[in-house]
């Protein structure tokens, strides 16, 4: 089992979600996130001065997925998110150990 | 028989002559008529005056709501949005503290020092608990209202005035001190200027023949604006900057909050300028449509300024251009004619733009919500663009020994006014500068003025009222 952590641009979510949907996936967690990337944000003009905005509003989305259907979560995002600017976001991947579903104790890819 | 019918015929015309030649004969006219007409004149004079002054009194108490109403929830909701999300009680408890405490030094002793017979520069202790001021009308200030509508339509003044003053040090000054401070700057700086310029006897009032420098004040262009936006330089001077300041982006928390704030500010300022005629009164109107134009105009000056300097105009530009131009006809609301307004209007929201945008930032001092940039600028251009534009077909104030209007302002031909003027503004000047001085050194030395260096981190609201703003998580 795998997490797939996905962090995007908030315009993008409808998008993203909706094509999660269609793929297959129906659980995921989203949560609202700031940062920034390498480029550190943008300078904003307040009262005469200027000042630099590094947090920036993002979306982060957590699916927990078998390891078959990893590919088709991550090309599904890939080519729902992306729009070719600078903030599209990133996706990470990781190893989880276990999944146990609260209600009837179900545990392993059962869970997910 | 046909001479019986011909003397007939005749007669017909005869006697309807013999009516109209001949009226029938009045008696004579009594004293007791006489005496009885001159009591129904007396009793319907009685009437139109009492009808006067019920029409002024429900204007003025109406006025009176409306005053108090730019500081709660006015004032306090356009600071507030403008301040951090962890300020905002803590900035609204500024304005709510100045609601309670002037109020009630105003009803002790604040009343009297502004408007008890004194001399040039402060009154007296005639009206201590307010003693003598009763429903009755006074004539020195108001003779259609009585006078307890008087004292609390001043009172609101009182109580935006020092209110005002929590722009300059906005989110980084102990509850205490500020509770302290502003209530002794209300009765040595504030009652004094209001005394010189409203009061009886007072060194600047144009109504006083005694005055020495009679200057225009309709609404307290340096009664309420320059003492407090003076007092509020000097405040951020000497208490220094907030922590981050200038590097860190210091940005309104609710610009929503602060557009209603601005517009009830606007709305309000009706009651400010308009209810100063202290009559429901043609001059009420001059004083209406004035504010209002030069709000419009200066809103729009501004915006336009913005727009080419920053390449976009903003909502906190054009909120604040309104208020500047709202400081600025203060005290010309009731002098000037319409389009002067337009013409005031206009230069305060560029002056007080330039003052913001360009001063501010060049020597770098943090205040912060522009106190003394839209307050002080607005109100010292508004009192001199008085003295220019004050026209006696609107308000003469001057007259001759036969009661003829004598000029007024610039635009008159009096020039001279430019100088009683300028030494109305010199005086809020000094008073300001000096009284808030020495009262921020021993209110430090008391219980210091500023907050700790945790304190400002975490915010107002945590640190001094164990409150948070919005828990919108609950």
């Amino acid at each position: 089992m795998v997490k797939i952590e996905a962090i995007l641009q908030p315009s993008r979510l409808d998008a993203v979600k909706d094509a999660l949907l269609e793929a297959g996936i129906d659980s995921m967690t989203i949560l609202e996130a700031r940062g920034h990337g390498r480029q550190k944000g943008h300078t904003e003009f307040y009262r005469g001065r200027e000042y630099s905005v590094d947090l920036l509003p993002k979306i982060k989305i957590e699916l927990i997925v078998n390891d078959a259907m990893k590919d088709k979560a991550v090309n599904t995002i890939l080519s729902a998110a992306r729009s070719g600017h600078i903030g599209d976001g990133k996706i990470f991947i990781s190893r989880i150990d276990d999944a146990i579903r609260i209600r009837n104790d179900e545990r392993g890819e059962a869970a997910i | 028989m046909m001479l019986l019918f011909l003397s007939a015929l005749l007669a017909i015309p005869a006697i309807s002559l013999a009516q109209s030649v001949a009226p029938v004969a009045q008696p004579p006219v009594t004293q007791a008529q006489i005496a009885a007409l001159q009591q129904a004149v007396d009793a319907n004079k009685a009437a139109a005056a009492a009808a006067q002054s019920a029409g002024d009194n429900a204007w003025m108490l109406v006025s009176s709501a409306l005053v108090l109403l730019m500081t709660g929830p006015g004032l306090a909701l356009f600071y507030g949005g403008l301040v951090r999300k962890k300020n905002i009680l803590g900035t609204m408890m500024q304005s709510f503290a100045m609601m309670g405490l002037v109020t009630v030094l105003w009803a002790i002793v604040g009343y009297s020092l502004a408007f008890g017979h004194g001399n040039w520069f402060v009154g007296n202790f005639q009206h201590l608990f307010l003693r003598g001021v009763t429903l009755t009308p006074n004539a020195d200030y108001a003779a259609t209202i009585p006078e307890q509508t008087f004292m609390i339509y001043q009172l609101m003044f009182a109580i935006i005035t020092p209110a005002l003053i929590c722009g300059a040090f906005a989110e980084r000054m102990k509850f205490s001190a500020m509770a302290i401070f502003l209530s002794l700057w209300s009765l040595i700086v504030y009652c004094p200027m209001a005394h010189m310029v409203w009061g009886a006897d007072g060194l600047l009032n144009s109504a006083n023949i005694h005055a020495r420098f009679p200057s225009f004040d309709f609404a307290g262009g340096t009664v309420v604006h320059i003492t407090s936006g003076v007092s509020a330089l000097v405040c951020c001077l000497y208490m220094g900057k907030r922590k981050g300041y200038p590097y860190t982006k210091m940005a309104p928390h609710s610009m929503v909050l602060s557009f209603i704030g601005a517009c009830l500010l606007w709305v309000g300022w009706f009651g400010f300028n308009a209810g100063s005629a202290l009559a429901a009164s043609p001059l009420a109107t001059s004083a209406f449509v004035n504010t209002h134009f030069a709000t419009a105009a200066a809103a729009i000056g501004w915006s336009i300024a913005e727009w080419i300097h920053n390449g976009k105009p903003t909502a906190l530009g054009a909120i604040s251009g309104a208020v500047a131009g709202l400081v600025a006809i203060t005290p010309a609301s009731g002098f000037v004619q319409p389009m002067s307004a337009l013409a005031i209007g206009l230069v305060a929201g560029l002056v007080c733009f330039f003052m913001v945008f360009m001063v501010k930032s060049f020597f770098g001092y943090d205040d912060s919500l522009d106190a003394f940039g839209v307050h002080g600028a607005g109100g010292t251009v508004g009192a001199l663009l008085t003295g220019l534009f004050a026209a006696s077909v609107i308000n003469p104030v001057f007259k001759d020994a036969a009661g003829n209007p004598l000029p007024s302002g610039a635009i008159d031909g009096h020039w001279g006014q430019m100088l009683n003027q300028s030494a109305g503004v010199a005086i809020a000047w000094i008073i300001s500068i000096t009284g808030t001085l020495v009262l921020l050194f021993v209110v430090d030395k008391l219980v210091g003025l500023r907050v700790s260096a945790e304190e400002e981190a975490a915010g107002l609201d945590l640190s001094q009222h164990n409150e948070e703003g919005y828990d919108l998580n609950s």
